[in-house]
């Protein structure tokens, strides 16, 4: 067990290892803090942390696949 | 006596004399004119009207209110930075143009009338161009023509609007217009207007014509005519529902483009779009809440995006470069413009104590309060997009990237930029800050509080879970690599699809008419042969003919005469 996290100490580096340590504290503080919702959407734990992070990975999942339509080489008449 | 003049003229006056001075003076003068014009607006009282008879019309092309303030005063601190940041530039046509379009901008805002707001909105168009042109390439003269093209269109749909308004009302006052009465008038100025506040599919204009800009005129450009547009929207049509869903539409869309554009100011462009499309949300819905959450908006997006153009105009100036494909590993070679290019992209993304926080918020709790669920779903969508083109890559492709380019011998930027991205990166995080300054001067009064511990914690948890799947994605190599590529965009219906159409249909014509021209022959090749049949010199009309047949004929034509004579009387 030590070994493991040994070794993933070595893979995430120092930066990335703080910035996930507070992605972590910030999940928690959804149960902690008393939040006035306005949405029911919003009062779910751990909606605004996962639409984020959805949100994201589904654009650039969608955007990826829309490069092989609309994407053209650089010098291509039609496009600019 | 204190004579208050025309809050446009410190600017348009900076112009006239930037177009004589010598380089260095011309400098000195574009600064000099937003510090005076900037004095000028802060103590200008409201209600002060300037008049104009014209032909019997009465033009009014100064008025003063609350909301032509701020967006005036939001334009000479455009203006300042703007001129700090091209000290640099000894070209006389972008010290001219840069000044001129500033002053028709805050002519513009200013304008009580809606003749005055189309002059100067046709200033505007006729200045910027030359933003475009001065970088004096092939591919900037086209796509300033293009740029002009569009503009002039929207130019023409308002002139159309306000004269068949005219026509109709007898009024040229600048007023609320809404399309409640489904007047064409209406709809002439909503389109035209539309145009420059980059509604989808009009929006071309923006991402063909920033990145062929010079570096210094994309700053400019990015400061003032689709926040002209968005003042005309708010002033004219605040809570006209369709703008809602249009707003929607521009905050999400370009996202995905943003995503996969290799070209940063591009990228940037799109962007715009984006933002723009949560001030044509906020005016849409239309209660004090969303416009002033709009017109807030616009004024920190001149500052922010500003800085954003700012920060990649300064690498564009120093490195040449401008791809993400090609740049990267900057960030120690330009520290100064990394961390004012953070800062702006912190504004944009509105992490809490920069200033998109304080503005953005107030137009998504507007939607969330007049129960527009999807919206407020979708801006939230747009949020989280946002913040992973403008907040991430910009500033990991150009700066924290590893180096995919030459990075010896780069330094800093010059001093200018550098102070003027570290006055407009102040500027971010003082309003983020202390908010209640920009509150007390929107159009309507408010009590609202960006930060309480609800916004503050949904916020920044969205922010650092979008930043999570940045990493993962790179993590996992998911994320598309920066390619040097072009995009199609809607710009290849007029331009691609558009042209085809255009061929196909010329081809057409041009069958017809020879189609037509060959039948055409024929009938008349036909009648020319039966007159000269008839009336040739061997004809039988041609002919020479005896007197005594002549007289016989005349005879019988009298005759006749006389018969139908007796038959009417009888």
């Amino acid at each position: 067990m030590r070994s493991a996290v040994d070794n993933l100490r070595r893979k995430i580096p120092g930066p990335i290892r703080v910035f996930l340590g507070a992605c972590v504290i910030l999940l928690a503080l959804d149960g902690l803090i008393h939040r006035h919702v306005t949405h029911p959407f919003a009062g779910l734990f751990g909606f605004y942390p996962l639409f984020g992070f959805a949100a994201c990975v589904l654009l650039v999942l969608a955007a990826t696949r829309m490069r092989r339509i609309v994407g053209r080489p650089e010098d291509d008449g039609d496009g600019r | 006596m204190v004579v208050e003049w025309p809050p446009f003229v410190f600017l348009l006056a900076g112009a006239l004399l930037a177009l004589c001075l010598p380089g260095r003076a011309a400098a000195i003068v574009s600064i000099a004119a937003p510090v005076l014009g900037l004095a000028h607006v802060t103590g200008l009282h409201e209600g002060t009207e300037w008049t104009l008879p014209w032909f019997g019309l009465h033009l009014v092309p100064g008025r003063v209110d609350r909301l032509g303030l701020l967006f005036g005063s939001s334009f000479h601190i455009a203006a300042l930075l703007g001129a700090l940041y091209s000290w640099h530039v000894r070209d006389r046509v972008q010290q001219v143009a840069s000044l001129g379009y500033a002053a028709s901008a805050v002519g513009a805002v200013f304008a009580g009338d809606m003749l005055s707001l189309f002059v100067a909105w046709e200033l505007m168009t006729l200045t910027s161009v030359f933003l475009i042109w001065a970088r004096r390439t092939s591919a900037s003269v086209r796509a300033g023509m293009r740029y002009v093209i569009l503009q002039g269109l929207s130019g023409l749909m308002l002139l159309a609007g306000v004269l068949t308004r005219y026509a109709e009302t007898g009024s040229l006052a600048f007023t609320s217009i809404g399309l409640e009465d489904g007047e064409p008038y209406a709809w002439l100025i909503l389109l035209g207007v539309g145009i420059k506040a980059a509604f989808p599919g009009a929006h071309v204009w923006i991402t063909d014509g920033y990145p062929n800009a010079t570096p210094t005129g994309s700053v400019w450009l990015s400061a003032f005519t689709t926040k002209v547009a968005v003042y005309v929207l708010a002033r004219g049509y605040a809570g006209t529902e369709i703008l809602v869903v249009i707003g929607a539409l521009m905050a999400a869309f370009p996202i995905f483009y943003a995503v996969i554009e290799n070209d940063l100011r591009r990228v940037l462009g799109y962007s715009m779009i984006n933002q723009v499309g949560f001030m044509v949300v906020g005016v849409g819905i239309g209660t004090e809440l969303a416009v002033n959450g709009a017109v807030a908006h616009a004024f920190n997006d001149v500052l922010f995006k500003g800085l954003l153009f700012m920060s990649m105009g300064a690498v564009l100036h120093t490195t040449g470069r401008i791809g993400g494909a090609e740049l990267g590993g900057l960030a120690r070679k330009m520290p100064w413009t990394a961390t004012c290019c953070v800062v702006g992209a912190a504004s944009i993304s509105a992490f809490p104590l920069f200033s998109g926080f304080v503005s953005k918020s107030m137009v998504m709790a507007a939607a969330l309060a007049e129960h527009h669920e999807f919206v407020w779903l979708v801006l939230l969508f747009a949020s989280a997009g946002v913040f992973h083109h403008a907040g991430i890559k910009i500033p990991y492709f150009a700066f924290f990237a590893p180096a995919r380019g030459e990075t010896e011998g780069i330094r800093e930027a010059p001093w200018n930029m550098r102070l003027a991205m570290g006055v407009a990166a102040v500027l971010c995080i003082a309003i983020g800050v202390f908010p209640e300054h920009l509150y007390a001067r929107l159009p309507f009064p408010t009590d609202y509080t960006a930060y309480d511990a609800t916004h503050v914690l949904a916020q920044t948890q969205l922010l650092f879970f979008s930043a999570l799947a940045f990493a993962w994605l790179q993590w996992t190599r998911l994320y598309p690599p920066e390619v040097p590529a072009t995009n199609l965009d809607a710009d290849w219906l007029w331009r691609g699809l558009g042209l085809r159409a255009f061929r196909s249909v010329r081809n057409s014509v041009e069958r017809a008419a020879l189609a037509v021209r060959g039948s055409s022959h024929d009938v008349v090749g036909a009648a020319l042969r039966g007159l000269t049949r008839s009336h040739g010199p061997h004809g039988l009309l041609a002919r020479s003919w005896p007197t005594a047949s002549v007289m016989v004929w005349v005879a019988v034509l009298l005759g006749g005469y006389l018969l139908l004579y007796f038959a009417r009387i009888g």
